[in-house]
């Protein structure tokens, strides 16, 4: 089996591989995957919340932008095209689960309102230093999962993978004002969340 | 500057996409109100704790394997192409 390597990821720019790719060279398109398949994992996993289904949306976001990579205009990086697929293709996986069926990336957004702050003691010391890896990486993932999808995945669009607003809003088919009021209400929704498991116990916590 | 007016620029504030003049004002109210100095510096360690520890990483032998499906997908789907042209 091939082995896949690091090192040479840096060594083209996208469009370059892109174009090569389009010409048919399957090198240039492998690069390309090798290039973005853990972004695209870790955010079809966000969505979905379902590894296997994370899994599938790799394969078909990638499969689909082979097929039709001659449309590909190159107004956008290849990356924010790519990401629209998986994102697409990830809501159809987590509607296909769902009974109800209608999940979109606008879903909660007018009635959800669980942002106003009640929560206000500090986190101290850092959360870091309470929870072992993988207790604070459950608290993580089971605090964002309970965020609707539409904010989740502005949040981590933007937030975990470094988006900008503008690259976020051109992902999701959203306008800018749009993603910002997401992100708002997803940071604060989160950081709510968080505290009860992080906020800093004043008095009566010590240990006998 | 109301704390309800503070948690509307919250975001723009911590992407550092606001106005100096605005800035000014959120800066001045973080002054006297603890509330809104704590929301703002727990918002940005939710943040940093998200982004510092990236969840749901792909595995290396999965990660293989799924490289290999996908390129024969493709080696596939240009082969049926190309004879169907």
């Amino acid at each position: 089996m091939e082995a896949i390597q690091h090192k040479d990821e840096d060594i083209f720019d996208e469009l370059t591989l892109v174009q090569a790719a389009k010409k048919g060279d399957l090198e240039a398109f492998s690069q390309l995957v090798k290039r973005y398949d853990r972004n695209i994992f870790r955010i079809a996993q966000h969505i979905t919340h379902n590894e296997e289904d994370a899994q599938d949306v790799v394969q078909e976001a990638f499969l689909k932008a082979y097929r039709n990579l001659q449309q590909f205009q190159g107004n956008s990086k290849f990356y924010t095209w790519l990401v629209r697929i998986a994102v697409n293709e990830a809501l159809m996986k987590l509607r296909r689960r769902r009974a109800d069926k209608t999940v979109s990336i606008d879903e909660d957004v007018e009635t959800e309102d669980g942002s106003m702050p009640r929560e206000v003691a500090d986190w101290s010391p850092n959360p870091e230093q309470l929870y072992g890896q993988s207790e604070l990486g459950d608290i993580l993932k089971k605090t964002i999962q309970g965020l609707p999808p539409g904010f989740r995945t502005v949040f981590v669009l933007r937030d975990v993978e470094g988006m900008s607003t503008e690259e976020t809003a051109e992902m999701l088919g959203l306008s800018v004002p749009a993603v910002k009021s997401r992100l708002l209400r997803a940071r604060l929704q989160l950081r709510e969340r968080l505290s009860k498991y992080f906020k800093s116990k004043r008095g009566g916590d010590k240990q006998p | 500057m109301k704390c309800a007016e503070f948690l509307k620029e919250l975001t723009d504030y911590l992407d550092d996409a606001i106005s100096p003049g605005v800035k000014r004002e959120l800066e001045e109210h973080l002054q006297w109100c603890h509330d809104c100095e704590v929301v703002l510096n727990t918002t940005q360690k939710t943040i940093e704790i998200y982004r510092n520890n990236k969840l749901y990483e792909l595995p290396e032998t999965l990660r293989v394997r799924i490289h290999s499906i996908i390129m024969t997908k493709c080696k596939g789907s240009r082969q049926s192409k190309k004879t169907s042209t």
